[in-house]
């Protein structure tokens, strides 16, 4: 289908059926139990999943490919949401031309930074992109501040030119007069389903960049892209330029970066400049691994499971883990919720240090690597005649 | 030129934080050829010695002064250090003041013992795997150690001041033939520039002039070969992280009193050490030295804003938006030199050749 090998259409359909049925799988505990604190049904959950699942998947075609580990994405997702909401502030609420421009100012500004940064290959093209993430954050607080408005962030205010808005325009970012904040709602019984239009606006382009991210990983550039990986000097005695390739691909995943920024936009109309810090840029970078780099589905999987572990660790608090734990005698429960809430609340950046740790460690290919050991575990399959059947594209 | 003489003076200061951190990654880098992005979270450590060691010493316990009432007219609870009460109100008080400088010597074994654990429990593993890994994994660790410091000292800075008799600033203007009160500086500031100074004195003397500092030379420039002389090089360069961790620790014991040490001070050097350690070049020693002490001065100079303005005046910017550009100059001046050296001179201002140049 589409140019798609069957493996690659069912992968892209699988996703597909995911997205579509995300809001049924994700709040699959009845309301009023106990275990509906495991739900992560939420249109605002939901639209950070698919958006840094695009983010990852952007940053998969650069890292995972060609194996330059930039440090510096961020500065991308920041310049896209700055470029949507400047067209929030000066046309109107409609969500195209805002998507558009922050695509193609995430672009530009990546053609500008990979053209300097892809100079130097290793350790000091992650430093360089790191120099270039961090400037571009300073700026944005201080000298840029007519552009970012400083601390505050970038918001719309009701004085802003918007000349197309006309008398009654809508007042909330919009797909020709949809609203992302709309949603519907459906009640089962003592389930309660909710379909955000902005959750499944993000998924159709999720889907759409994974698509893209397919034909590319298929392609003879992704072929080209890969063999950066793998051997550079070979590459440039068979007489071809990596840089260009390199280019490009650090280009293309900044254009995905300033996509996911358009609608982190497009869902709430506001763009701070702590969304370039530098550790905005690890956390793709964690994403991209703990889902398991250079393959398809990894990043997504990353996105998803960081900011679902987020959501739920940061939930949990002292009280909810004394109501879990009281069937313990006291002597077991008081130290085990004190180990525990070291982890959870305020503490969940210490669960995602130490699980990216335990990651990079015991398993470098990420979930899909742990998912395949489990699967070559249960079908009993020999090692080496699964690394042929499922094999990961790297 | 009293003006120019106090922005070097206050880069100083800043310089030999990055100095001692990015000696430090380089002595890492060197030897075992790990970048290592866990050196922040030490430096961290290190200021956390300081604090540690502070609360060690004032831990107290409540006394009734008869002397002093409170609002009710009862007699007043007072906190008296447990130090105070044991060893007298003269020494033990002179503990507490003196908890900083005292905390140096808590620090070294703390961190030697910090390095070698983490050498030996993590890094040894990595040698063989590719540089992303190093870094990814360095990287969680100092998201680990970071996040552990938080839950246990909060989130705010702590304020640790140095000891009341270094309190206060000098005069160096007087020194020098200036008028009073044009260059002005603290005492605590100079003496953790001369202490930066020492400990880089310290460590180069160690490489220079001992055997163990030959064979750890001879290990970075071949290591193979010293291998097969039947020298043990790995424990060697154990010592060596340990030693770089100490060195990042002390860093940051000293600096407590400038900054009040807060979790996330040892990502914020992190950045920037990694910054001097690639303009000053990758793997060269005097190289890091010289390129913190460099950017120091550079970005005191930058967010001087008379020095700005000369710029402005001199290029006829006035009122431009380059203008505002400049102004901002010392938020990003550090960065862009790095760019620039990258881009002029790939192996920075001292690189050996060879050296991660893949």
């Amino acid at each position: 289908m589409l140019g798609l090998d069957k493996k690659d259409t069912a992968l892209l359909l699988a996703v597909a059926a995911l997205a579509l049925f995300a809001p049924f799988i994700l709040n699959i505990f009845p309301q009023n139990t106990a275990l509906a604190f495991f739900n992560g049904g939420y249109p605002d959950l939901m639209q950070r999943f698919v958006i840094f699942g695009i983010f990852a998947i952007g940053f998969n075609i650069l890292f995972g490919l060609t194996g330059y580990l930039s440090f510096g994405h961020a500065a991308f997702l920041g310049v896209g949401s700055y470029a949507a909401v400047w067209m929030f502030k000066l046309l109107n609420y409609n969500i195209v031309p805002a998507l558009v421009l922050s695509v193609i100012v995430a672009g530009l500004f990546s053609v500008l930074i990979g053209w300097i940064s892809l100079r130097r290959s290793g350790i000091y093209f992650s430093i360089l992109t790191l120099a270039f993430a961090e400037m571009s954050f300073r700026l944005a607080y201080s000298v840029l501040t007519p552009l970012t408005n400083g601390e505050t962030g970038l918001q719309v205010y009701s004085n802003d030119p918007q000349i197309l808005m006309g008398e009654n325009g809508v007042t909330s970012p919009h797909l020709f007069g949809l609203e992302m904040s709309a949603r519907a709602t459906l009640d089962l019984g003592p389930w309660e389903f909710t379909f955000p239009v902005g959750y499944y606006l993000c998924a159709i382009l999720m889907l759409i960049s994974l698509y893209l991210a397919i034909r590319i990983f298929r392609s003879p550039f992704g072929l080209m892209l890969r063999a950066v990986k793998s051997n550079q000097q070979r590459m440039r005695y068979t007489g071809l330029n990596p840089k260009p390739y390199t280019l490009a691909a650090f280009v293309i995943s900044g254009m995905y970066a300033g996509l996911a920024g358009g609608l982190l936009a497009c869902m709430d109309p506001l763009a701070g400049a702590e969304r370039m810090q530098w550790t905005a840029s690890g956390e793709v970078v964690i994403m991209t691994i703990l889902g398991g780099a250079g393959t398809l589905l990894g990043p997504i999987l990353g996105a998803g499971t960081i900011k679902y572990l987020e959501n739920v660790f940061s939930k949990m608090n002292e009280a909810l883990l004394h109501s879990w734990f009281s069937w313990l005698p006291d002597f077991i429960e008081t130290p085990l919720i004190w180990v525990l809430s070291k982890f959870t609340g305020e503490g969940w950046h210490l669960t995602l240090g130490a699980l990216f740790m335990v990651i990079i460690i015991f398993l470098p290919g990420g979930l899909v690597e742990g998912g395949q050991r489990i699967g070559r575990l249960i079908t009993g399959r020999s090692r080496k005649a699964s690394d042929t059947a499922t094999k990961p594209a790297e | 030129m009293d003006a120019v003489i106090l922005q070097i003076l206050n880069g100083l200061d800043k310089g030999s934080a990055y100095a001692l951190i990015a000696l430090g990654l380089t002595l890492i880098f060197g030897t075992l050829g790990v970048v290592n992005f866990a050196h922040g979270a030490l430096f961290m450590i290190g200021a956390f010695c300081a604090v540690t060691l502070q609360k060690i010493f004032t831990l107290s316990f409540q006394v009734v002064d008869e002397t002093q009432k409170d609002f009710l007219g009862n007699p007043l609870k007072v906190d008296m250090p447990y130090v105070e009460a044991w060893f007298g109100e003269s020494f033990g008080g002179g503990l507490i003041e003196w908890s900083v400088p005292l905390a140096i010597l808590f620090s070294i074994p703390v961190m030697l013992f910090v390095g070698y654990a983490m050498e030996r429990g993590l890094i040894k593993h990595f040698y063989k795997r590719p540089h992303a890994d190093q870094i990814l994994v360095t990287f969680g660790l100092a998201i680990v150690l970071q996040e552990i410091i938080k839950a246990n000292f909060g989130a705010n800075p702590i304020q640790t001041p140095a000891p009341d008799m270094f309190r206060g600033s000098a005069d160096i203007g007087m020194l020098l033939g200036f008028d009073a009160n044009t260059i002005i500086y603290p005492y605590w500031r100079m003496i953790y520039f001369a202490f930066a100074a020492i400990v880089i004195g310290a460590v180069f003397a160690f490489l220079q002039f001992t055997t163990f500092g030959m064979v750890v030379r001879a290990g970075m420039a071949d290591r193979e070969t010293v291998g097969l002389l039947g020298i043990n090089i790995d424990k060697r360069f154990t010592i060596m992280f340990g030693i770089a961790a100490a060195v990042a620790g002390m860093a940051g014991v000293m600096y407590a009193p400038i900054n009040s040490p807060n979790y996330h001070m040892g990502m914020d050097f992190l950045v920037l050490s990694f910054v001097v350690v690639v303009v000053g070049g990758m793997g060269s020693l005097p190289g890091a030295v010289a390129a913190g002490f460099l950017l120091g001065i550079l970005e005191s100079f930058a967010s001087n804003s008379t020095f700005k303005g000369y710029i402005v005046d001199f290029l006829y910017l006035n009122g431009t938006f380059t203008e505002k550009l400049i102004q901002g100059l010392d938020q990003i001046i550090i960065y862009l030199v790095a760019i620039i050296i990258l881009l002029t001179r790939p192996r920075g201002l001292m690189g050996r050749k060879g050296v991660m140049e893949d």
